[in-house]
């Protein structure tokens, strides 16, 4: 779907992207990074709107510097910002940005109709935009974005200003995007753990350098940590403590978890490094005769890639190698 | 496009709303040439507030008709009186109702430019296949076509009236067609002009009033000036003078090549050589408003 080489994009005071390489392939990705890691400038140049100052670019199999009219047609884009005329309606505004991707006037009105369903704004398609709710205004830009029926969609922080169940339903939209609607996602944020329960593979970039890009599942097996509480038994008045015991016997280092919660205590935190982790945990509690409470992956924020990535890169090298 | 799902719903089951799922598009797809007219269009209708709220509609509709309705009762008097000239020629019509022109441009020309800025609409504009120039001369020309439908629509009534009234066929139309080649280099400069203002003012109010100083305060330093030039006794300064606000611009083309009487102090307009540099004045102006509107949405870009 989409492919770089080396790109590089240097602006007069700083460096956007540098010699970034990376392959996307069909279905969800996720692409993260901090304010100002080259989210945007990254798309930009992929939709053939920005040169890049050295390296190559290819979206859907076409180059961006030669053909980007091309790719603009096959691709849909929704920006971070607002972008929406408070005084239009969402269906004259849709309409109107399908024709505008090349669509006549019959199939425009049509493809709107059935694309505003989709995204889940019904009577109130009819109405002003602005006297939208910001989750409404986010569905019109999404809507915009798939109107033409796109190969890839370009969504930039696509869950910015949501609250948690508006997010959660984005969060639900992008991924029927790809599985019902065939569409490919490229998609962009700056929560990891949002993009880890939606994507099949996420890129994350920092300071316009790549810092790993993997599938999803990669991702969690390497950098799970399991939160695991047991129960005491007779044999073993302190469940947790025979259990750190037994499991560092196996040569699994375990910590206590942080933070003065009621209860923390009694939970083991320690690194899940693949299903073997998993049935090694099984197999010890069971052996000691232990009841399992709770077996649970926690989930991870951007900032502890960023705080492991040095570890992380030094691996993906010795992998790749 | 709808008839490639089949029905999944077994017969004698009617009632019931079935969720067809999504369909994609295999349709045609007409590019940039058709996405520009598109624009053009949509923007050519929104300078009349035709597709917009009936707010917007007001403005517009009411300048179109203040500047037809004078054309209409010159006609009737022209008719009753069984004149042989119309009381105002087809060239002057312009000059006469300029505050009317100059009005409409300043509400419109942000209305088609500053909204999208505004709003920031711009980078949905150039996620799809049109470029910047595309943007441009589909906006440039949607202004330039509203100012021309404006401006040439008053000359039509009073071309119509005069045939009707029984003037004289060629002379009449003559002078028409000299009228609408004035009125229409008249809208693709005031259009120019009225979009790079607005270009660079994001805020509709700024940009209304930006466009109304700059038309008004050039035509009344320049007419004054002219003035001044003339009852000083260096009348032949008056038609360089005419060269820097654009109404006086239009006045000196038209009474240079088109028949018209000029409204320059003294009615001396400019001589043949001085309407070529009048006339090149006039296309040097909308050619750089082009070319600074095209830089202006490079940089706004996405």
């Amino acid at each position: 779907m989409i492919a770089t080489e080396s790109l590089s994009k240097r602006f007069p005071r700083v460096t956007a992207l540098d010699r970034l390489s990376v392959d996307i392939g069909p279905g969800v990705t996720g692409l993260v990074g901090a304010n100002g890691a080259g989210k945007s400038t990254l798309i930009k140049i992929l939709l053939g709107l920005s040169p890049a100052t050295e390296g190559r670019a290819e979206v859907l199999g076409l180059d961006v510097a030669a053909k980007g009219a091309a790719i603009r047609e096959r691709v849909g884009y929704m920006p971070e910002h607002d972008c929406l005329p408070p005084d239009v309606s969402a269906t004259e505004f849709v309409v109107h940005m399908a024709r505008m991707s090349g669509l006549p006037p019959a199939a425009a009105r049509e493809r709107t109709a059935d694309t505003l369903r989709h995204v889940g704004l019904y009577e109130e398609r009819y109405r002003p935009i602005g006297g939208y709710s910001t989750g409404m205004k986010q569905r019109v830009k999404l809507a915009q974005a798939l109107v033409h029926d796109p190969q890839l969609v370009f969504l930039d922080e696509p869950t910015n200003g949501l609250d948690p169940v508006g997010r959660d339903e984005m969060l639900g939209l992008i991924r029927r995007i790809h599985s019902d609607f065939g569409i490919s996602v490229l998609v962009t944020s700056h929560l990891l753990g949002e993009l880890e329960r939606t994507c099949d593979h996420v890129v994350v970039i920092d300071g316009g350098k790549l810092l790993r890009s993997s599938s999803t599942t990669d991702f969690t097996q390497t950098t799970t940590t399991l939160a695991i509480e047991v129960t005491d038994s007779d044999a073993h008045p302190d469940g947790t403590r025979a259990l750190r015991e037994a499991l560092h016997a196996r040569g699994v280092d375990t910590r206590a978890e942080a933070g003065g919660l009621p209860g923390a205590g009694h939970i083991l935190l320690l690194t899940a490094t693949g299903e073997e982790t998993y049935d090694l945990v099984r197999d010890v509690v069971a052996d000691l005769g232990l009841g399992l409470v709770r077996m649970e992956q926690r989930r991870h924020h951007i900032s502890e890639v960023f705080t492991t990535s040095d570890e992380q890169r030094k691996e993906a090298v010795g992998h790749g190698g | 496009m709808a008839v490639e799902h089949p029905l999944a719903t077994p017969t004698g089951d009617q009632s019931r709303i079935h969720d067809i799922g999504y369909r994609g598009y295999d349709g045609p797809r007409l590019g940039r040439s058709y996405a520009r007219r598109s624009l053009y269009s949509q923007s050519l209708r929104g300078a009349y507030g035709l597709g917009r709220s009936v707010k917007s509609k007001v403005l517009p509709m009411l300048l179109f008709a203040v500047m037809c309705v004078p054309a209409a009762i010159m006609v009737a008097v022209a008719v009753v009186t069984k004149a042989h000239e119309l009381p105002v020629s087809y060239t002057r019509y312009a000059i006469v109702t300029q505050a009317v022109i100059s009005l409409y441009v300043a509400s419109q020309a942000p209305q088609a430019v500053s909204r999208d800025l505004r709003f920031k609409t711009v980078p949905l504009y150039f996620s799809r296949p049109i470029e910047t120039a595309d943007y441009v001369r589909a906006k440039f020309a949607a202004l330039a076509s509203a100012l021309f439908i404006l401006t040439g629509a008053p000359l039509l009534v009073m071309y119509v009236g005069a045939l009707l009234s029984k003037m004289d066929f060629a002379h009449q139309t003559k002078e028409f067609a000299q009228g609408l080649v004035s009125v229409a280099l008249l809208s693709l400069l005031f259009a120019g002009i009225g979009l790079v203002i607005a270009a660079f003012t994001p805020r509709r109010g700024f940009g209304i009033a930006a466009v109304i100083a700059v038309l008004t305060i050039s035509y009344g330093a320049v007419s004054t000036l002219q003035a001044i030039a003339d009852t000083q006794g260096s009348g032949s300064a008056v038609p360089w003078i005419g060269l820097f606000s654009p109404i006086t611009l239009i006045d000196g083309v038209q009474s240079a090549f088109l028949g018209g009487s000029s409204a320059y102090p003294g009615g001396t307009g400019p001589s043949a050589g001085q309407g070529v540099v009048h006339v090149l004045f006039v296309l040097g102006l909308i050619a750089a408003c082009y070319g600074l509107l095209v830089r202006r949405y490079r940089k706004v870009g996405l």
